[in-house]
């Protein structure tokens, strides 16, 4: 197989806690795979090994059938574009200068910087705020600049492709986090394989072909959406009653709110 | 919560709310007026600071024998007023405008390396750290017989105290902006004391250099220094000229940089060495200057962005300009004195780092971000 990512067999120690334990996961080109879990269960670790920013202790990371570790990180950075959780910066850029630093891997390829910085303005509704300063954004506009620059480093979207998103909509409202997750969707179905942390399971089930479960580090499942999002697991490893229920056709995954006041919204 | 929002589709979410901005698409706009104006400034200081002084000389006379001694020889004709502006202003001039870019592109790189207004590098010790070595070979006595001993120790120091800042300031998380002042500090500390012990180890003489050498002043100017700081300065401000697109990356965070293709180990390690290699030329030829490379960068940055690429080259060209300006206070303020250049730029370098302290503390420090 040489497009998407697989993690095989990862794992990752700081002193004696292992964050990361004998992990294997493929993001496959074409599809949306969420990884999702409790607090600590080591998912944003995971994606980090993934992004190349997090060394594994053992196991392989491979990026399109090459390892990693033997990938310059140029060339890495023209298959695979990253948004970390924290999209803070630290100089006053404008919106559109930072998601032209999207194009940085692309520098020495004839590639019209311009246009596609525009495009992904355009795409991300971003246009209107190009000339603010990211620095006197809402936390929910940063994540978006950020979001549009990932989308710029990812242009042309092909099957080789892969974009890792590490809870992409946590600072946005329903709007933009529903807008922003409809547009990962569209970027799948142009052949991108897509890792995307959420911590929203009803999002993960709505909008991922596949989702990662982990817990305390593990594996406990991966699979397709309704195989992972059983009831009986998810109560399990969250320690709290999670109900699914199939709604048009569709999973929804919730809290189990016994107490009528907190039904409502 | 989620069952009684309907679901909302792509196209029907709201705007945000429109930009309240205070700058227009005239970046770009601003680069060349900035550029305009300074390159004049940097002329009209270089004049003004030719002609000022205990031997006056018109503005007119600096420029007629800098003419003439760039075209013709000056051998027969010389005037007193060549003399003294041949042999005394003009290498003051000249190291004055190049140890100025340098520090001001040091200050620049430096900040861009941490993704931290306030890394100026007096604040974190670097300075101070090449007074160290500068001092050891001035007391020692080793600079009489080797010249370049003097730059080459200040590097070589100034390099280790930036390693040990950058070492003990990683990890800071959300408290990054303190953890670099307090080591700051620390590391100031260290080194001053380290200076105090070289000081009293030396003779009276030597003593006297350190002291005027650790205040800042272009009074000892040569057209030796000139020519050894103008090779280091060409050579450092190629290299961060060289790198400066990538430093932009930086601003992201290490992750997001690494992932947007730049090689952040690599690139932080040039930058530091060649922020060492200006500073410590800087400070070897004139003095402990502090805060030249707080001041420019940042005022450069409110007029033009934050963009490296014309931050490094503009930062050059004000830091030579404010350099200039303080050596033409320091020579002027009190009559038939020359005061230490370095009084000028901390006087103004001061209140500026309180400021950007203030602002920062507030953005993204021990508060909520």
């Amino acid at each position: 197989m040489t497009t998407g990512l697989t993690l095989a067999a990862v794992s990752v120690s700081r002193g004696h806690r292992t964050i990361v334990d004998d992990a294997s996961v493929s993001f496959e080109a074409g599809t949306v795979t969420s990884v999702i879990g409790p607090n600590g269960a080591g998912k944003s670790t995971l994606l980090g090994i993934a992004a190349g920013t997090v060394r594994p202790t053992s196991g392989t990371a491979r990026l399109g059938g090459h390892d990693l570790r033997r990938l310059s990180v140029k060339h890495a950075a023209r298959r695979r574009a990253v948004m970390p959780q924290d999209a803070t910066v630290a100089f006053a850029f404008t919106v559109r200068e930072v998601v032209a630093m999207g194009r940085i891997p692309w520098r020495d390829l004839k590639s019209d910087v311009d246009r596609v910085v525009s495009d992904a303005l355009a795409t991300t509704g971003l246009t209107h705020l190009q000339d603010r300063e990211v620095t006197t954004l809402s936390g929910g506009e940063r994540q978006l600049t950020a979001f549009a620059r990932v989308v710029a480093q990812a242009t042309p979207v092909t099957e080789e492709s892969v974009i890792l998103l590490d809870e992409p909509t946590a600072a946005m409202d329903i709007a933009h986090a529903e807008a922003t997750l409809a547009l990962v969707r569209a970027l799948a179905r142009r052949g991108a394989a897509v890792g995307l942390v959420l911590h929203d399971i009803d999002a993960a089930a709505a909008y991922a072909d596949r989702v990662v479960l982990l817990q305390h580090g593990r594996v406990r499942a991966s699979g397709p959406v309704p195989e992972v999002c059983a009831s009986a697991t998810l109560s399990d490893v969250y320690g709290t009653p999670i109900e699914v229920f199939d709604r048009d056709g569709r999973l929804h995954v919730g809290p189990v709110r016994r107490d009528p006041v907190c039904t409502g919204s | 919560m989620d069952s009684t929002v309907s679901p909302t589709k792509a196209s029907g979410r709201a705007p945000l709310p429109a930009p309240a901005g205070r700058r227009g698409p005239s970046r770009a706009s601003r680069v060349a007026l900035v550029t305009v104006v300074l390159v004049v400034a940097v002329v009209v200081v270089a004049v003004l600071s030719a002609s000022v002084g205990q031997f006056d000389a018109t503005p007119r006379q600096v420029v007629s024998s800098f003419g003439r001694g760039l075209f013709h020889s000056l051998d027969g004709q010389r005037s007193q007023v060549d003399t003294v502006l041949w042999n005394i202003r003009f290498p003051r001039v000249a190291l004055g405008l190049v140890a100025g870019a340098a520090l001001a592109v040091a200050g620049a790189v430096m900040q861009g390396v941490f993704a931290n207004p306030l890394a100026e590098p007096s604040i974190i010790g670097v300075n101070s750290g090449a007074s160290v070595g500068a001092t050891l070979v001035i007391v020692t006595g080793a600079a009489v017989d080797t010249p370049w001993l003097l730059p080459a120790a200040a590097f070589a120091s100034a390099l280790l105290v930036t390693l040990v800042v950058w070492a003990l300031a990683q990890g800071g998380g959300k408290a990054a902006v303190l953890t670099l002042v307090l080591t700051g500090i620390a590391v100031n500390a260290i080194t001053a004391s380290a200076t105090s012990f070289l000081i009293f180890l030396g003779d009276t003489s030597a003593r006297e250099e350190v002291i005027f050498w650790q205040l800042g002043s272009l009074a000892d100017a040569s057209w030796s220094g000139v020519v050894w700081m103008s090779a280091v300065f060409a050579a450092g401000f190629a290299g961060c000229m060289a790198i400066r697109r990538r430093l932009d990356a930086l601003a992201l965070g290490d992750a997001s940089a690494t992932a947007s293709g730049v090689n952040v180990e690599r690139l932080r390690i040039v930058a530091i060495l060649l922020a060492c290699l200006l500073t410590g030329a800087a400070v070897a030829f004139g003095g402990v200057i502090a805060f030249v490379g707080l001041i420019v960068p940042h005022a450069i940055r409110l007029l033009v962005g934050p963009s490296h690429r014309h931050l490094v080259p503009l930062s050059a060209l004000g830091g030579a300009v404010l350099l200039e300006a303080a050596d033409i206070a320091a020579r002027t303020v009190i009559p038939f004195a020359d005061m230490p250049i370095g009084i000028f730029t901390a006087l103004a370098g001061g209140p500026v780092f309180l400021l950007l302290l203030r602002r920062t503390l507030r953005g993204h420090g021990v508060g909520a971000r």
